[in-house]
């Protein structure tokens, strides 16, 4: 009787929003989107969507804004992002005013007119795009306008056990992406069965979620830079079957995904102190998660994640402030998107990371923002050696690759691609389809979505 | 249907006693109400009390029928002409006639998601009933301990599918779950629920079953209105515990059996919350296969992930009019074999 909840919840919404279906015919600025005068001292409430904000260096980051604009009162309701919440509040005409999403969502909603161009929000504030990294601008780009001030920076990098290693004999250097030969062959080497099902993953290529880092490495972008997909590009079938590859090779699919399913991946016990994976590649926050599991016994060990060529290379990911379409404190939330990601922001939330690294008698792993300006002074002022050669080498590979790493150029289907390439390395994983068919079919599906969003 | 007695009103029309009888209707005896007493030709004479009857009543449901127009009807009419549309929820609905309508032909996922519903109610609805049964019938032999056992078996209705969802990924890993270590101790080598294509669906029908306390309860609720002489005639008749389960029982609770039949199958083709969370929700970054896509899960993709508002209305009324189609086939069916206590 539960599953009728649904059908329910999907019928009010569609009321309330057909009874405001005249929202979309107001000014495409909305009626108050006064964003940032550049003199205006921003005030009332502030709603704000998809932040938990539970951390010291988020906390630290709302109180800076609080200082700064104490006649503004931010509510916020710390979910993370839920799409269906957002439009059936933006359709609704009662929108929040700022909200923090994936930055590869981006291109979609600026696309559907769910998120107005921050163009006068940045020219008003002062704000300098200058300093945000590069790929993160980029990512938050559609057709030369600006819909989104990113925040944080995800990039990858390849984080081992040297317990596993050592018992299997391999070097850490054996532990690399550029010869994919030599590496099938050492995952098998580290690869551990028992009863026929894996005991030890020896490599885990994060499939299918890095499928497009995948692809990277051999030379493809999912995504052209007008937005167009590139499903189907030879190299990325190419990074499609090697993966697969090497997961047939260390016990096949099902077998390999139930087994992943048991990793505890945020726990003291984890993989790599239970020796149930060797290596994988993994983003940077993980590396903070992973100090408390030396007291188990980890050593961790790290080698850049590189193209075929040996050159270090990362998708990135994070997240951005945008405002919505009929925001009503949009002056505020332009100073919140502002202030939250400035480098003096930024700086604050690094000292109360380190009042917490103290108190934790612990060390401090890198924070990774989309401030470049930010991250550079933050690693020189407080990034020492940790006295763990094996974290010291994970965090400079982690800093190494931030320059060289690249987003997946945005699109306006950009949420039709997504699924596509998903579906498409589900069902190759599963064995249902061929990596070209099922790329082919990814292609048609999302080629198909992208046309009919640029009549839109 | 406003000259027809109101259970309320059945009192008043007693009082009409004595008026001249109605035409005869096939089945209907002298064409006396339900409620009994006769009924003049024209509109019948209401007393004082049959009126203030009449209003209490219809305050009292006022409150259902609001919501039921509000929330329901309301809503369903606005779907309904949303599916003629493009509608992507921020710009307003643009009408495209049948469009959306043909595009889910064209859709080859809006048929592997149904096909993929169908296989999982297919599971779940059979079997759902059989355990249903069974605890039902385990229950009403446990005497004084039965009052403990119906809440615990009806305690996880209370508990959110999220939940529970979430719970059976633990139980359902084919590698460490609780469910492959039960097997293996019988020397079953238990698939990978979880991440076989295969064993997707039928992974889901096992989530699904819960969920069957309500089911239970209405089970037990027949049963107990089986009348026990049945039971006694059949003993000295000779009849063993098979044949007064298949002769007695089963026919006796026919209407029960037949009413979760149907709903149940309602239930399993709307299935949404064990799927999302198992394979499509937030923490499952990818999903595993295309076996787990179940149509409302499509349906939801497609409104809030692809804006297709218009080509999600579309969907859940294909849905309804499937469903539809099932429950008036299952009527049929059931016509020929359900008894109903007091009808016959």
């Amino acid at each position: 009787m539960k599953h009728l909840r649904l059908p329910v919840v999907l019928v009010a919404g569609t009321l309330a929003l057909s009874a405001c279906a005249g929202v979309g015919n107001k000014s495409d600025s909305g009626g108050s989107d006064d964003q940032g005068s550049a003199a205006a001292t921003p005030s009332g409430t502030l709603n704000v969507m998809g932040f938990s904000g539970e951390d010291e260096v988020a906390q630290s980051r709302i109180t800076a804004f609080k200082t700064a604009f104490p006649g503004v009162t931010v509510k916020n309701n710390k979910g993370d992002f839920d799409a269906q919440q957002f439009l059936t509040a933006v359709s609704s005409g009662n929108p929040p005013d700022v909200v923090y999403m994936a930055r590869n969502l981006i291109g979609t909603y600026a696309a559907k007119g769910a998120i107005q161009p921050l163009d006068d929000c940045i020219k008003n504030a002062g704000i300098d795009t200058t300093q945000y990294r590069e790929a993160a601008m980029n990512e938050v780009k559609l057709k030369d306008k600006t819909y989104g001030i990113p925040e944080f920076y995800t990039v990858s990098t390849n984080l081992i056990s040297e317990t596993a290693l050592t018992s299997a004999g391999v070097a850490v250097a054996d532990i690399q992406t550029a010869d994919w030969d030599k590496l099938e062959a050492t995952a098998k080497k580290l690869y551990k069965a028992k009863n026929g099902r894996p005991a030890r993953i020896g490599y885990d290529p994060k499939m299918p979620d890095f499928f497009p880092l995948w692809a990277m490495a051999n030379g493809a972008g999912l995504v052209k830079p007008g937005g167009e997909p590139n499903l189907n590009d030879p190299k990325a079938v190419e990074a499609l079957q090697f993966t697969i590859k090497l997961i047939n090779a260390q016990g096949g699919w099902a077998n390999f995904k139930t087994f992943r399913d048991t990793f505890d991946l945020f726990g003291e016990k984890n993989q790599f102190t239970k020796d149930q994976l060797a290596a994988f590649p993994i983003e940077n926050w993980y590396v903070n998660v992973l100090r408390d599991a030396r007291a188990n016994g980890l050593k961790l060990q790290s080698t850049p994640f590189t193209d075929r060529q040996g050159q270090p290379i990362s998708t990135i990911g994070g997240s951005a402030w945008v405002v919505p379409k009929g925001a009503k404190n949009a002056n505020a939330a332009c100073q919140w998107a502002k202030t939250l990601t400035s480098l003096e922001t930024w700086h604050k939330a690094a000292e109360a990371r380190m009042q917490t690294v103290a108190k934790d008698k612990s060390f401090f792993t890198g924070l990774f923002t989309g401030n470049k300006k930010a991250d550079e002074e933050i690693k020189a002022k407080y990034l020492k050696p940790t006295g763990d050669a094996g974290f010291d080498a994970a965090i400079k590979n982690y800093y190494d690759v931030l320059d060289k790493a690249k987003s997946l150029n945005p699109s306006a289907a950009g949420a039709e691609i997504d699924a596509a390439w998903k579906n498409a390395v589900g069902k190759a994983l599963a064995g249902s389809a061929t990596p070209q068919a099922a790329l082919d079919q990814a292609q048609s599906e999302a080629k198909a979505a992208f046309d009919k969003a640029g009549q839109g | 249907m406003a000259t027809t007695s109101t259970p309320g009103s059945a009192p008043a029309a007693s009082q009409d006693v004595g008026a001249p009888p109605g035409p005869e209707v096939p089945g209907g005896g002298n064409g006396a109400a339900p409620g009994g007493g006769g009924r003049r030709a024209g509109r019948p004479r209401r007393s004082p009390l049959a009126k203030q009857e009449d209003r209490a009543g219809w305050l009292f449901v006022l409150p259902w029928v609001l919501g039921f127009l509000i929330f329901t009807a309301g809503p369903m009419i606005a779907s309904l002409v949303l599916s003629f549309t493009d509608y992507q929820m921020i710009q307003a609905p643009r009408a495209v006639g049948l469009e959306n309508y043909r595009e889910l032909f064209d859709d080859p996922r809006v048929l592997k998601s149904l096909s993929n519903t169908f296989v999982y109610a297919a599971m779940f609805v059979p079997i759902g009933t059989i355990v249903a049964l069974f605890l039902a019938l385990m229950l009403q032999r446990v005497g004084r301990a039965g009052g403990f056992f119906r809440t615990a078996f009806y305690l996880p209705e209370m508990t959110p599918a999220v939940a529970a969802a979430a719970m059976f990924l633990l139980l359902l890993n084919g590698q460490q779950g609780l469910v492959n270590k039960v097997l293996g101790w019988i020397g079953i080598n238990g698939p990978n629920w979880t991440a076989d294509p295969n064993w997707l669906k039928p992974s889901l029908a096992i989530v699904s079953l819960w969920t069957l306390g309500g089911t239970v309860v209405i089970y037990l609720a027949a049963l107990n209105g089986v009348p026990k002489q049945l039971y006694e005639a059949a003993e000295l008749d000779g009849a063993g515990p098979v044949t007064r389960l298949f002769r007695i029982t089963i026919p006796m609770i026919s209407g029960a059996l037949f009413f979760t039949v149907i709903t149940n199958t309602i239930a399993a083709m709307q299935m949404f919350d064990q799927a999302y969370t198992m394979f499509y929700g937030p923490q499952q970054k990818a999903s595993a296969s295309e076996e787990s896509l179940v149509y409302m899960v499509y349906l939801f993709q497609n409104a809030f992930q692809f804006f297709k508002m218009g080509f999600a209305s579309a969907m859940a009324w294909l849905l309804f009019v499937i469903i539809l189609l099932i429950t008036f086939l299952q009527v049929r069916i059931g016509n020929r074999y359900v008894y109903y206590h007091g009808e016959r």
